[in-house]
């Protein structure tokens, strides 16, 4: 155990391919040309003293304590910007530089407190070492002089007066704290918010001794444009920014290595502890997704974990009406066992069914899986990829014939031309953004497909070259027309087609797409966006080098979802931009897990690995390895066992891990549906939405408490290590192990590595894949195989999995969800970067201080005809139901079209969406639904039901009791 | 035919009455019907004489100065546009010592024409240079430039064919000429009189910089305070422009090259290189590592030559008359001419072009004549506020890049500030603390809190308080400042500190006791 400890080499690696050899202190050392000095003496093994260099940041040269004397050359150049040359011979240690580093370090220490004993940096100070490292004895200068360290300073003539230089800590951000008397303005956390966050947040104000960090134009960091990464508390080598739970709790004293649990990015980090309690979570540079870089959810959004909401005793209740009553493990356990086993003798073997979760694991949701064939003996699983990314996985599955994107994110490094469509990957998806976003500043193009002006569209030294702000619904249409100006203009790459895709496909295809009724012409009436931007936008995707296309939700979440993917997917084949980095179709996964919840076979029709429950040999392989004979019917998707429900041929689930009552569109009708069920098993961390529904609760463990695997957006397994005990006594596998055993099943796990064997043993795509093998590698991407030993960064490098890539015709259909006279504007829906998905987690963190309640943005020319004012509250109505919330007026969305997040239960946006869905898939379409605004005096009657509901349903007897 | 009369529109000339003068002089043409023209030229250099008003006679311009408005109508009386006798009568100004000793190859033209004439700049032998570079091919130009021995005029002495040859070596798809007219030394004037007097001669050198190296556009960075500088630069590059010396095709051959004349915003940390071309992208005014240097990763990341006015305007003399011409004045390894400015306490203040290898003890007290108060010169500072002072007993040093370094001095803009005895050098040394602790970017540690840290001890010594440890801690403080730096900001204040406690212990010493209890 003890802290993980990065080496810090300084300089960024050098990506050089030749190789420059030179001598420091008499070691050879042979490192990539470009490589500074710096970075080149760590790698030999000796640390030249820094502050103002970190590896994460390029070279700025401002500390001057690593100076080196290199034979042959004048002066004291600094090793941090000075790259190798061959044969050359630097010293790190002469007296010259001795007198020089100490004479720096005296005058860093002048204008430093003297409190290292009371500062929370203590332990883990750069400035602290960097004064040891040089041997500095004695402050010549004394502490009577200029600073800023002291708020009142003598005066000759008045005495004590106030310090001008001073400045008080800034407390503003919830998470981490400004403290400028410790500031040695050495502008790594200027340059972190630049190089490595892309949100230019920071800067040096005033000059010379004056100098100082500042938040914007000397704001508080909450007040500025900070987005509270963290990059820059990360980059402080100093007391200067530090977390507040450092401050509260202490120096970590061990560190593991874990894989956070909010979006797809996957970021890995270190997971700081001190005994059991969590100090801090920091990101890890060996991280392949994320390179060391984190987001506000990940780095600081971590206090849902032990907040007091959290439920740690299962319980049960006859009726939804009933107080909850804590029960122990066993009877629970023993309570849902009996329940599902006297649903299934009462109403059939297809009664009951289950939800994995795209929170949890790989294995914990092989496990739900497994539990629904193996021991309800039925295919009536299903999960929350149902409503976000299913029509990638049939869309790209019929075109390419791989389920998931086709590149890791180190691949955005080589991109040229980034198309992102309907998805807002700043909010959703942060450090993927960053990464994009640096790419961005180097001189990639971006295009954006999206009806709203994201903070993709414009960013500091980043601007989309177009942004084709298309009506919601008219993807298709968009996608075709971008195919049409592709083909009609000679832009394809013919080569490319003829090798590695169905030719006669493409001429269909061709002649599909040629027609004049795809012009961008004829598109733009649909659309309402400008031909010349469409052809400008599929001239420069087609000729401006290396295309990569990233997608989102605004995609997927439509009545004709599978139908973009497939667009996209003959976008990428007709360009030929598909199989190397910098190019590929990749869709941004919402949830930490959605692709391996998707892997792990938890569609009704398909077994972990995407293989389809009719395909005998596949089932064979589970049966001999179970025990039982398996359903080659596929079983029912949520809203089926839904409509089942109500219909009441469906009377029980377990649902782990997700919140089907917030998160699925139309909230009346899951609520019917989740009401006619006898048994519903809910296990989560919180009495969560549909918990108001569920018979019995079971307590679920945080990722921190379990170990496992996470697989993100790119494919990449990325291991969960359990860094404290579950404090609900049992991790998620663990319950469903025991609900298992319970119902009878002979099932023997001692640890998730087991589960990973037996699904790499069923699993083709993960058959290399093992704990020690991660162990090895830190991560891989599957599919991991004989074929693919170390994973498989790009899929589809040499041809594509089906074969020949396939062309398929993309008739734009219009949605039934149409605007009109009752219902004039058209709602669209994303998420904010603050919170995630339905809040539950990141509602608990002080990451409310951004974002406290959804907001209805809607352009100012509708919302003056409506009399609507900003701040105002206003009815939202659908012909699904309707609710209030606030106005908030923007251009950002065009006339005619509103947004809202939908991270708040008490606005519930999902009572407007309605029960339209993606033709292939039923993924909801959320995305489209014609609405109506007006001014309205507070919450509609349908919330303020559902708020005393709320109450009720979530009593808890003993609790009361106590009372 | 119509007399013209001279009378200068540098920003010297107007801060001594010049403006006065010139309506008075047109007052007096008016009131008594001559056939006179008044052009506004720019300044000879010899700034104690101004305004000095010139009137061209059948024998040459003869001089008439410091001229005050009350002196017009005397001058018109004394028919002095026939070169009549006049108590301010100079003579020919071409024959006055200290215009006739110098060698004037970069400043020919200042003083002598109509700066915003392109006439008077093509007939006194401008656009020749550019003329040659444009009929020959960009490796002769920087061939040319190398051999004549041109080094950086800003300060640092760079040989200026070098630096250009590494940026016409760069491969990129745009490069870029900055010329840096921030000149914040003291007592230096000679990027601001050439911009005012002859501007053509500048935009001439900057577009064959521009031929020689690549680069379609040029940017010149001047400072604030030389509002009259930005203005006859502005209508200058107006005039080029329409004249087709700049634009798409320079003087109708197959180059572009254009200029922007950009204002800085009253950092003197903005002349040094780095930070001028982040001031010029619009980002504060940091000094930059180095490497990559400009020459590879310039402005805006390109390859970019950032070159000094007079260096640059320097380009075309030598591109007209050769690379051996030039070479062949100067001494060691410092070639051609130099534009000595004296200042401060000296009788003849005032721009002196030669050749280099003349002492300093010839010009402080030959040409400008010892101090204007009449007092023993005790000191000078060479090379603006970071430059060194040099005691009479070093006079003999000879104006070169090398041997001043071997004094611990440097030549930098060649600004030379004279002091008498009556200097406090202690005071001096302070002031060049406070100048490093005002100016001073902030971005590297040795500058930015060095600075300050210097002023506080140096004042503890002028206290009194443990002179002796104070002093020593001087002059590590200026170790660390001299080796730590990162620019010459903070590397070149020791200079004018060290050289004061050098040759002037005694000003540092305590003071007597009487002044101490005060």
């Amino acid at each position: 155990m003890g802290l993980v400890h990065e080496i810090d080499y300084g300089t960024p690696a050098s990506k050089s391919e030749k190789m420059v050899t030179l001598t420091v202190d008499g070691f050879e050392v042979t490192v990539p040309e470009g490589t500074s000095i710096m970075r080149a003496s760590m790698e030999a093994g000796i640390a030249i003293p820094k502050l103002c260099a970190t590896d994460m940041v390029d070279a700025f040269g401002s500390c001057r304590l690593c100076l080196v004397e290199i034979e042959g050359r004048a002066g004291t150049p600094s090793s941090c910007t000075t790259p190798v040359a061959p044969g050359m011979v630097v010293h790190t240690q002469t007296g010259r530089l001795k007198d020089i580093r100490r004479g720096v370090m005296e005058l860093y220490i002048s204008d430093h407190p003297l409190d290292c004993l009371t500062c929370a940096a203590n332990g883990d100070c750069e400035l602290q070492d960097m004064a040891g490292a040089v041997g500095l004895r004695d402050v010549r200068y004394g502490y009577d002089g200029d600073n800023h360290v002291f708020a009142k300073k003598r005066d000759a003539l008045e005495g004590s007066v106030a310090n001008v230089r001073w400045m008080p800590k800034d407390e503003s951000n919830p998470y981490f704290t400004y403290d400028p008397s410790k500031c040695i303005v050495c502008s790594r956390c200027v340059r972190a918010c630049e190089e490595v966050q892309g949100t230019f947040a920071l800067t040096i104000e005033g000059r010379g001794f004056d100098s100082r960090v500042s938040a914007g134009m000397h704001q508080p960091f909450l007040e500025s444009e900070c987005v509270s990464c963290g990059a820059c508390v990360q980059a402080c080598p100093t007391g200067t920014l530090t977390e507040k739970t450092v401050i509260e709790i202490g120096q970590p004293e061990r560190s593991v290595v874990t894989t956070c649990a909010y979006c797809g990015v996957g970021c890995s980090f270190k997971a700081e502890m001190r005994g059991d309690e969590l100090v801090r979570m920091v990101p890890y540079k060996h991280g392949k997704a994320n390179r060391g870089h984190s987001c506000v959810k990940g780095r600081f959004a971590w206090g849902y974990a032990t907040h007091k909401e959290r439920i740690l005793n299962p319980m049960i209740r006859e009726k939804i009406t009933d107080p909850w009553r804590e029960v122990t493990w066993e009877e629970a356990f023993q309570h849902v066992a009996n329940e599902f086993r006297r649903i299934q003798y009462q109403y059939g073997r297809e009664a009951i069914g289950g939800i994995t979760s795209s929170r949890c694991t790989n294995e914990e949701t092989y496990l739900v899986q497994k539990l629904i064939r193996q021991g309800f003996r039925n295919n009536n699983v299903d999960t929350c990829a149902r409503v976000c990314h299913s029509p990638t996985g049939y869309g790209l599955g019929q075109a390419f014939g791989t389920s998931a994107g086709t590149q890791d994110f180190d691949s955005v490094e080589h991109s040229d031309v980034i198309m992102v469509i309907g998805a807002n990957p700043a909010a959703a998806h942060p450090v993927f953004a960053s990464r994009m976003r640096k790419r961005l500043r180097k001189g990639a193009k971006l295009i954006v497909i999206d009806p709203r002006r994201t903070e993709m569209v414009k960013a500091p030294h980043v601007e989309a070259e177009y942004h084709l702000a298309l009506r919601p619904g008219t993807n298709v249409a968009i996608v075709t027309s971008l195919a049409h100006v592709i083909v009609t203009e000679g832009l394809f790459n013919e080569a490319f087609i003829r090798e590695r895709c169905d030719w006669s496909e493409f001429e269909d295809y061709a002649e599909f797409v040629s027609d004049p009724r795809h012009s961008p012409e004829e598109v733009e009436k649909l659309t309402g966006v400008p031909a010349e931007t469409i052809r400008g936008a599929a001239r420069l995707y087609a000729t401006g080098g290396n295309g990569a296309i990233y997608y989102g939700l605004g995609v997927t979440e439509h009545s004709q979802g599978s139908t973009t993917v497939m667009g996209i997917a003959n976008l990428a084949m007709l360009t030929g931009n598909i199989g190397r980095p910098g190019v590929g179709v990749n869709p941004l996964r919402g949830q930490n897990n959605v692709q391996g919840s998707c892997d792990m076979g938890s569609f009704p029709h398909e077994f972990p690995g995407y293989r389809h429950v009719s395909t005998d040999a596949v089932r064979e392989t589970f049966e001999k390895l179970w025990g039982v004979e398996l359903s080659a019917e596929p079983g029912l998707r949520i809203p089926n066992m839904l409509d089942a429900a109500v219909e009441g041929t469906f009377k029980g689930i377990y649902i782990q891990g997700e919140d089907i009552l917030q998160s699925d569109p139309d909230t009346k009708h899951v609520s019917a549906g989740l009401a006619a069920m006898e048994c519903v098993v809910v296990h989560d961390l919180f009495l969560n939405e549909t918990a108001r529904y569920a018979h019995v609760f079971l307590p679920g463990s945080t990722f921190l408490e379990k170990d496992g695997t996470f697989t993100n957006a790119e494919r990449r397994i990325n291991r969960v290590r359990k860094v404290m005990a579950p404090k609900n006594g049992y991790a998620d596998w663990e319950v469903t192990q025991k609900l298992a055993q319970a119902m009878g099943l002979n099932w023997n796990y001692t640890h998730p590595s087991d589960v990973m064997d037996e699904i790499a043993a069923t699993t083709p795509s993960f058959a290399k894949v093992s704990y020690d093998y991660l162990e090895k590698m830190g991560s891989v991407q599957w599919p991991c195989n004989e074929a693919a030993p170390e994973g498989t960064p790009i899929v589809h490098v040499n041809g594509f999995v089906r074969g020949k890539g396939k062309f398929i015709r993309t008739e734009y259909v219009a949605t039934d969800e149409k605007t009109g006279p009752r219902f004039p504007l058209l709602l669209t829906t994303g998420r904010i970067l603050s919170q995630y998905n339905v809040g539950a987690q990141t509602r608990r963190t002080e990451n409310v201080v951004w974002h406290d309640e959804d907001l209805l943005e809607i352009h100012p020319h509708d919302a003056e005809q409506r009399g609507i004012r900003d701040g105002d509250f206003v009815r939202l109505t659908s012909r699904a139901g309707e609710t209030t919330l606030r106005a908030q007026i923007t251009d950002r969305v065009a006339p005619g079209v509103v947004y809202t997040t939908f991270h708040h239960p008490d606005t519930q946006a999902n009572v407007i969406t309605t029960d339209f869905s993606d033709w292939a898939t039923n993924c909801p379409e959320y995305k489209v639904t014609a609405v109506q605004v007006a001014p309205s005096n507070g919450p509609s009657d349908w919330q303020r039901e559902y708020q005393e509901l709320s109450r009720q349903t979530r009593r808890i007897a003993s609790l009361e009791a106590a009372e | 035919m119509t007399v013209k009369i001279y009378i200068p529109k540098d920003a010297a000339a107007l801060a001594l009455g010049a403006e006065k003068v010139a309506k008075a002089v047109a007052a007096e043409i008016a009131a008594r019907g001559l056939d006179a023209q008044i052009v506004r030229n720019g300044t000879r250099g010899m700034i104690w004489l101004e305004p000095l008003v010139e009137v061209e006679t059948a024998e040459g311009r003869v001089g008439y100065g410091p001229v005050k408005a009350a002196d017009v109508p005397s001058l018109f009386d004394a028919n002095f546009l026939s070169g009549g006798a006049h108590p301010r009568s100079l003579g020919k100004v071409e024959e006055l010592p200290f215009f006739a000793k110098q060698t004037r190859l970069t400043f020919a033209r200042c003083g002598v024409i109509d700066p915003l004439s392109l006439d008077d700049y093509r007939a006194h032998g401008g656009l020749r240079g550019l003329e040659k570079a444009v009929a020959t091919t960009p490796a002769q130009i920087v061939q040319t430039v190398t051999d004549s021995g041109l080094r950086g005029r800003g300060g640092a002495g760079f040989p200026t064919g070098i630096k250009w040859k590494t940026v016409h070596d760069a491969v990129a798809d745009r490069k870029y000429i900055v010329c840096n007219a921030d000149e914040g030394d003291s007592a230096t004037f000679a990027d601001r009189m050439i911009m005012e007097g002859d501007p053509f001669v500048l935009i001439e050198g900057m577009a064959i910089a521009g031929i020689a190296t690549g680069a379609t556009k040029g940017f010149v960075y001047i400072r604030s305070e030389y509002p009259h500088a930005i203005a006859t630069m502005t209508r200058a590059v107006e005039i080029a422009r329409r004249a087709g010396i700049l634009g798409t095709t320079v003087l109708g051959s197959p180059n572009a090259f254009d200029i922007e004349i950009r204002s800085g915003a009253g950092a003197y940390v903005c002349g040094e290189e780095t930070s001028l071309l982040n001031s010029l992208e619009g980002k504060r005014g940091v000094v930059r590592a180095k490497p990559p240097l400009p020459a590879i990763q310039g402005l805006f990341g390109k390859p970019t030559v950032i070159n000094n006015v007079i260096s640059l305007a320097s380009v075309p003399v030598i591109m007209d008359r050769g690379s051996e011409f030039y070479r062949d004045f100067g001494m060691g390894r410092s070639r051609g001419t130099i534009p000595v400015q004296l200042a401060g306490n000296v009788r003849n203040g005032g721009l002196f072009e030669v050749a280099f290898g003349i002492t300093l003890g010839e010009l402080v007290n030959e040409i400008g004549g010892g101090t204007a108060s009449g007092r023993p010169v005790k000191a000078v500072q060479v090379g603006g506020p970071l430059g060194a002072y040099f005691p009479v007993s070093l006079f003999d040093t000879p104006f070169d890049y090398e041997a001043f370094a071997g004094k611990d001095g440097l030549i930098g803009h060649a600004g030379i500030t004279v002091f008498d005895d009556t200097a406090d050098m202690l005071k001096q040394a302070r002031f060049a603390m406070e100048f490093c602790a005002i100016e001073s970017c902030g971005k590297c540690t040795p500058c930015r809190i060095g600075s300050t840290r210097g002023v506080e001890t140096l004042d503890k010594v002028a206290a009194g308080i443990e002179p002796q440890k104070n002093l020593e801690l001087v002059a590590d403080l200026c170790n660390t400042m001299k080796f730590g730096s990162l620019c010459a900001l903070g590397g070149f204040t020791p200079y004018p500190v060290m050289s004061a406690l050098t040759h002037f212990p005694e000003d540092f010493a305590p003071r007597t006791v009487a002044e101490a209890a005060e």
